[in-house]
């Protein structure tokens, strides 16, 4: 896809950002300590990136979805947990709301989480309820002009560091399944809300992720969000976004594995010439440049085709995000086996991005739930 | 209050030089980045604009059309106005050519008593440092070089300015010219929102046309032909061979010798 100027500037701002603003220092200090890095997040919002595609009158910059997509890309390619910072409000934070959000909902949430003031983020998991989110047993019962929640919300990406949840919960028991489940605000502050402890990850770490348990949390009705007992379709319509956000993060996590091998392939020797020189070695980096090439299409065009309102964008976010982030691991698998013995050690950058990469064919819809909406797309 | 900025679009240095065939660089056939003082310019004005909420930055560039995309990007940094200096009446022109075309273009735009004129120190092409200091001469502006801070107090401008062994601070007074080092700031990116709406803002290109009548400029000293010095010859120096290193033990030392001997070096 040819990218116009603004597409351009914009590719050019995010990577400008990310080369010269995620130290090696940071990172390091992200991977030894696994905590948040406030001043980092507060520089991404100063520039707009916590809601590049937020409208303008909520506070965000007005971008679409391939303004988005770069941003995530650029920023995955240098670091894979940071582009999770700017992802969140443009993603399953803000979805919901721009999806069935009142006015006074938008005006008070989503203003201050795309100025990057507050965080929010996206509870539908459970411990019993993961790629089934029918399964859900948190439950909200009416009680005046409160409801009260009561569950556990498990794998609450920036849980930890969060102000605001969307909470799915079911609100009438007699439906089955998918339905009689509502959505609702919550501030993480109210009593009744409290947090499991921080998980000690395989990547993204740097980005805590804990469980958020609700023990007759009191939730005002005023924030009951969208239609009562029919919000498991606006999660599925969230999370089609949030797909194509995990796919452009697998495009630039491959892309950064990809750079790092490519040049490793020109520094390293054996045998007296340079590995590059060796069809094994040029022909890995020759399907690896291919398949990110591929992908990088499938992403941007789905994003313009959401933006368009395509029928089928619905099954294009999930293709784009099987065929990303499958990709990635091929491409994180080669970029180590380029580095031999080195890409095993922590101090090489292969090694995160290998560890980093495994989550994206898991988070948002493992790619067999992928298949599953591809497949239920092409037969029905 | 206007804060203008003269910005250069030069080649980046990572990459190769092209050369026409009368010595000049083919900078279309050339990557080209900001003239990387000229950031500092640009940050000095927008942090001064940012404090006065009344003043303008006008960015102002003269260089072939494709120079335009570095003046957006200004623009998306914040600034309130791009000017773009293109004719080929201008092209090939030396610093005492350029120089007065950019003095003519300020010139015209207008200069008022709370205006400041900033400058990078220099273009890491030429490197020369004559261009910033040459404008204020034709603009008979005070001019204070190298700058490494700035502060505004009652009207003036209190300037530290870097010199080899020290700082000397000088109180200036409005309207002046200031040339701008890497020590003054950080710039700041583009912002997401200065990108999606950079087109909003005027963008104006002084021509031939525009330039001519004004009495700065003298129409037989510009361009090319105009300049009183011209370049002989543009090249990228040869790439040197790698480097031999030399164990620091007796035998490493006497091989070194021993080759520079057969050089006939020693």
């Amino acid at each position: 896809m040819i990218l116009n100027e603004k597409q351009q500037m914009l590719r050019k701002l995010y990577r400008d950002f990310a080369e010269n603003e995620f130290t090696d220092e940071l990172l390091d200090r992200l991977e030894e300590t696994g905590e948040f890095d406030w001043d980092i997040f507060h520089e991404m919002a100063k520039y707009g990136f916590t809601g590049v595609k937020m409208p303008v009158e909520y506070g965000g910059e007005g971008g679409d979805s391939l303004d988005y997509v770069l941003m995530i890309e650029e920023f995955a390619r240098v670091s894979p947990v940071l582009s999770l910072y700017a992802n969140t409000s443009n993603s399953l934070g803000s979805g919901p709301l721009l999806f069935c959000g009142t006015e006074e909902q938008k005006q008070k949430y989503l203003t201050p989480v795309a100025k990057g003031e507050k965080i929010m983020v996206f509870c539908l998991t459970e411990p019993g309820a993961g790629s089934d989110a029918g399964g859900t047993l948190t439950t909200a019962v009416e009680d005046g002009d409160y409801y009260v929640l009561n569950g556990r919300k498990t794998f609450v990406s920036g849980a930890p560091v969060a102000d605001y949840a969307i909470v799915y919960a079911k609100t009438d028991p007699t439906q089955r399944g998918s339905r009689g489940i509502s959505m609702f605000i919550v501030d993480l502050k109210l009593p009744g809300v409290s947090l499991g402890k921080p998980e000690h990850k395989m990547g993204i770490i740097g980005y805590p992720t804990c469980d958020v348990i609700l023990e007759d949390v009191r939730v005002h009705k005023d924030d009951l969000l969208g239609p009562k007992d029919k919000g498991f379709r606006t999660a599925m319509q969230t999370l089609d976004g949030g797909r194509l956000g995990v796919a452009a993060q697998a495009l630039g996590m491959a892309q950064g594995a990809y750079e790092e091998a490519l040049r490793y392939s020109k520094e390293r020797k054996q045998f007296g010439r340079p590995i590059k020189d060796f069809q094994a070695i040029s022909f890995m980096l020759a399907d690896m440049a291919t398949e990110i090439e591929a992908a990088r299409e499938l992403v941007y065009s789905t994003a313009e085709k959401k933006d368009a309102g395509d029928p089928e964008s619905s099954k294009l976010c999930a293709m784009a995000k099987y065929f990303a982030s499958e990709m990635a691991n091929r491409v994180a698998y080669k970029a180590v086996q380029i580095f031999g013995g080195y890409g095993y050690i922590k101090e090489y950058k292969v090694e995160r991005f290998y560890r980093d990469t495994r989550i994206t064919s898991i988070y948002e819809g493992t790619s067999q739930v992928q298949q599953m909406v591809i497949a239920g797309n092409i037969l029905n | 209050m206007k804060y203008i900025v003269c910005v250069k679009q030069v080649p980046n240095t990572s990459g190769k030089v092209a050369v026409k065939e009368d010595g000049t660089m083919d900078r279309s056939k050339m990557a080209t980045i900001i003239n990387p003082d000229d950031l500092n310019a640009v940050e000095a004005a927008l942090a001064l604009r940012d404090r006065n909420p009344d003043a303008k930055v006008i960015v102002v560039s003269m260089g072939p059309p494709p120079a335009m995309g570095m003046l957006h990007e200004l623009l998306a940094m914040g600034a309130d106005e791009a000017v773009l200096v293109s004719g080929r009446e201008f092209g090939g022109s030396d610093t005492f050519a350029t120089s007065q075309i950019l003095a003519g273009a300020i010139s015209h735009i207008g200069l008022e008593k709370d205006d400041i004129v900033f400058c990078g120190r220099q273009a890491i092409d030429g490197d020369t440092a004559q261009v910033g200091p040459q404008i204020a001469e034709k603009l008979e502006l005070p001019q204070v070089s190298y700058a490494a801070d700035i502060q505004q107090e009652d009207g003036k401008l209190i300037v530290k300015r870097m010199l080899e062994d020290g700082y000397m601070t000088i109180e200036v007074e409005t309207p002046c010219l200031l040339t701008c080092i890497k020590e003054l700031n950080k710039p700041r990116y583009m912002s997401v929102r200065g990108v999606l709406e950079f087109d909003k803002k005027p963008i104006s290109v002084f021509d031939f046309e525009t330039l001519k009548d004004e009495p700065l400029i003298e129409l037989d000293t510009i361009g090319l032909k105009g300049s009183p010095t011209n370049v002989y010859k543009s090249f990228s120096p040869p790439v040197k061979g790698e480097g031999v290193r030399v164990e620091a033990t007796t035998d490493g030392i006497r091989g070194m010798v021993a080759e520079l001997c057969d050089k006939h070096i020693v």
